[in-house]
């Protein structure tokens, strides 16, 4: 049961068109019970453990149990993601607590700008120089 | 069966996918087409955001030259590729990547990508060409470019490509359907770029309970891009190359950051280190047994010579090389902060990019400071954009590939009109993330030129997308005809479910294709063995069943797993010697061989239905 979701946290996405998790999940795995509003993981044995329905939920209603055929039990890790850094918490089966903190992102959300700012280059489909270069590249573009 | 509209949407460029090189191409195609007044979509079976390889992140960036900074010449990586694959390389397609592959990193930082520095504000590096990154939002940050660049209404989600379409020896499109309503999509294109990713779940997984979704490739791509370009005709290459990582055992965690950031060993259980008790079975692989670093299917097998004879667990000595980097640091306080910085990084590399071995490790209570951990070698994967070649075959860039290489359009594979990047295109390994990233701008920059210099629309019978059609939704019509037979929908005898279908697969190649059950090892007979197994497969694939549009994707990936399953026994059946042992082993021809230092392709004709296999000549360009 690697991604698996807590009945009493998740509404639902509110009966929005689409739910956070089956949105994000790039295996298809979450879908949403639309009798009990609750969603849940269809396969969890196709489950990479990305976390990326665990980190995208509003209501912060999946968790992971580490898959139980090899991974005793007891332990977890979750994570906080905010929009430039995330939190993670590693519990162990013994108890120890670990915290590490990473960031994320330089930018703001949505402002990453195709050509990065550089001058966009000669705009010729026949040279090799691609969008951007030489001035992405930083040097003379290698020729034989 | 339920009513499918046919969504018809014409188009300029057509790219087949929405991980690190379609993002790549939607960047470079949206200013290219700008231009010259053209339009590009991109199709993703998931959500760009989260899909492919780097949906949960990365810890680094494997491909980064350092021309600017004067760290490596072009070259450099060609000599590095060439001598990992055991001389087996386009070097003109390597050199094309290394060339541009710096732009695409110097992009992702501007973009927002944390790429660490040093004081001086250099990159920091994990190895010579590896960059350390906060990659947990890469995929994130690369899709947002891409998304800015092609613009919304030009992305469509949830759409599994399933097979081209044909105007004679030109591809004309692709079909496919959505998993979330009852549509069948028809795209049609002047080109098509295929970057579907590589394929896992080929073989069997060491771990078939609730871990069988933890490959160490994501089971999200499942030789999408073999099946299209095969389809299509075109011509593959190496598609006897797959690739075998060695990773932390079971959940299967990276290695990388223990290897090079932190110059840890690895033993067997008595304490010996297979690289130099080992190191005269490298004198059997000349000249590539003697370059350094050794080559990666050289290395994982003396460990496996080690496995084979009983000497494992195989460890990677995480607690020495903790104890050699603070042993570095004399004063108590600075070991400390030292330390913790060090474990910060371990749980870092895994955070980003393998999150289940954290869990493993905090479920077994692993301190990595007072014991060793297991590595072990994975199942086999395609990837061709990693330490895999297997791809479809395809053209250099004109200034840097002999003529034999050449054929008008980068990055265009041997059948009009069609390109391939990433994991799609061959024997161009060692592109990772940034290089699949660049090598996917190539190509779109290519392909928007073929659209300039060939306008015109390619036909398309309506007969073909009405058989297509018929054919991609049958598994839904099986289903409902037929599974009211038996109590139990999974219990049929007119039809088999995509998961069974899938482990009948798996078992056929893990048992004669040299999977984990036989050490990696096969033979001609074993080979010949499975093929006629696989023959029995391919006429069953025709009673896939599907209960929904969920189950209709699976049984498609099935039949794609399938096709480079196909190709993949053909072609080490026909290269008659062992080159990359480490990855498969012919226990009938267990020695390399100096006359077969070339490719093997190989074309699937569509007329007739029959493989056509050819050697090709290794052209230097170095
Ligand atoms: C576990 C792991 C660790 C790695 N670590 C590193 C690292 O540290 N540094 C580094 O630089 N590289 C690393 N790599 C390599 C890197 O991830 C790949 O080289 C890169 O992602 C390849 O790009 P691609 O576009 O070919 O495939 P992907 O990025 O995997 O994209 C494939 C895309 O195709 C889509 N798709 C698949 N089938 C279909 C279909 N039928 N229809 C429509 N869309 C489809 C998928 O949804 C996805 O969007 C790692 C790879 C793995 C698996
Ligand atoms: S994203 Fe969270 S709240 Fe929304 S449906 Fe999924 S589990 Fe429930
Ligand atoms: S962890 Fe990843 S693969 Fe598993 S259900 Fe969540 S999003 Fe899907």
């Amino acid at each position: 049961m690697p991604s698996y979701v807590i009945v009493e946290k998740c509404d639902g996405c509110k009966a929005l068109d689409k739910t956070a998790c089956q949105h994000i999940c790039p295996n298809d795995l979450m879908v949403l019970n639309k009798d009990l509003m609750k969603a849940y993981n269809q396969a969890p044995e196709m489950c990479w453990e990305c976390y990326s329905c665990v980190k995208i939920c509003p209501t912060q209603a999946i968790e992971v149990r580490g898959y139980a055929d090899f991974i005793p039990m007891g332990a977890s890790v979750t994570p906080m993601r905010s929009t430039d850094s995330i939190m993670w918490t590693v519990k162990f089966r013994n108890g120890t607590l670990k915290r590490f903190k990473f960031p994320i992102r330089t930018t703001d959300e949505g402002t990453a700008v195709p050509n990065g700012g550089f001058d966009e280059g000669a705009a010729d489909l026949n040279k090799e120089e691609l969008f951007t270069e030489p001035e992405s590249l930083g040097a003379e573009l290698f020729t034989k | 069966m339920p009513e499918f509209e046919t969504v018809e949407i014409t188009t300029d460029l057509l790219i087949l996918g929405g991980g690190m090189a379609a993002c790549g191409a939607a960047v470079e195609a949206a200013y290219w087409a700008k231009k010259n007044g053209l339009k590009a979509i991109m199709v993703d079976k998931a959500e760009p955001d989260r899909s492919g390889a780097v949906a949960m992140g990365l810890s680094a960036i494997n491909q980064y030259i350092g021309l600017k900074e004067g760290d490596n010449t072009v070259k450099d990586y060609v000599d590095y590729v060439r001598n990992d694959l055991m001389g087996i390389t386009r070097e003109d397609l390597v050199a094309n990547i290394a060339r541009h592959v710096d732009s695409t990193v110097h992009l992702y930082e501007r973009w927002g990508l944390p790429i660490w520095k040093d004081e001086e504000g250099n990159y920091v590096h994990e190895g010579r060409w590896q960059l350390m990154i906060n990659g947990e939002s890469y995929k994130l940050i690369v899709a947002e470019a891409a998304k800015n660049a092609l613009g919304i209404d030009n992305i469509y989600t949830r759409i599994f490509a399933v097979e081209p379409l044909m105007d004679g020896d030109r591809c004309a499109g692709a079909v496919g359907f959505s998993v979330r309503e009852n549509k069948f999509y028809v795209f049609k294109a002047k080109a098509t770029l295929v970057a579907m990713g590589g394929a896992v779940h080929v073989f069997k997984p060491r771990s078939v309970g609730e871990g069988l979704g933890r490959s160490w490739y994501p089971p999200f791509n499942s030789g999408a891009s073999a099946y299209f370009t095969i389809k299509a005709g075109a011509e593959m290459t190496c598609q006897e190359v797959r690739f075998i990582p060695v990773r932390f055992k079971d959940a299967y965690g990276p290695v990388g950051a223990w290897f090079l950031l932190f110059k840890s060993r690895a033993t067997n259980a008595l304490g010996e280190a297979y690289m130099q008790t080992r190191k005269d079975e490298l004198e059997k692989w000349l000249p590539y047994g003697k370059v350094k670093p050794v080559p990666a299917n050289l290395r994982n097998w003396l460990m496996m010579l080690d496995v084979n004879e009983g000497k494992g667990p195989i460890y990677m000595r995480t607690e020495e090389a903790i104890a050699k980097l603070s042993e570095q640091v004399p004063d108590e306080k600075a070991r400390k902060k030292k330390l913790r910085e060090l474990e910060s990084e371990a749980w870092e590399d895994f955070l980003d990019m393998t999150i289940s071995q954290a869990i493993l490790w905090a479920g077994t209570n692993v301190a990595p400071e007072e014991k060793p951990s297991e590595i072990a070698a994975c199942e086999p994967y395609f990837i061709g954009s990693h330490s895999g070649a297997s791809g479809a075959w395809v053209s250099g860039p004109e200034d840097l590939a002999p003529p034999e290489y050449f054929w008008g359009y980068e990055n265009m594979t041997t059948v009009k009109g069609l390109f391939a990047a990433g994991d799609a295109s061959g024997a161009s390994s060692h592109k990772f993330s940034s290089g699949s990233h660049c090598e996917g701008r190539i190509a779109a920059k290519a392909a928007i030129k073929f659209c300039t210099e060939n306008p015109d629309m390619p036909n398309v019978d309506p007969k073909q997308v009405e058989e297509l059609k018929a054919k991609i939704l049958k598994p839904l019509d099986l289903f409902e005809q037929n599974k009211g037979t038996s109590s139990d929908p999974d219990i049929n005898p007119n039809y088999i479910r995509p998961k069974m279908f899938m482990f009948r697969l798996q078992k056929i190649m893990d048992e004669y294709a040299g999977g984990v059950t036989t050490s990696f090892t096969t033979s001609k007979q074993l080979l010949e063995k499975g093929m006629e197994l696989l023959n029995f497969l391919k006429e069953d694939a025709e009673k896939l069943a599907a209960e929904n549009l969920h189950e209709l994707m699976r049984c498609w990936e099935n039949v794609h797993r399938m096709w480079q399953a196909e190709a993949h026994i053909r072609t080490i059946l026909f290269r008659e010697e062992t080159r990359w042992p480490g990855y498969y082993f012919r226990s009938d021809f267990p020695e390399m061989k100096s006359d077969w230092e070339v490719f093997v392709n190989c074309k699937y004709n569509r007329d007739s239905g029959e493989w056509e296999f050819m050697k090709k000549d290794i052209k230097r360009i170095f």
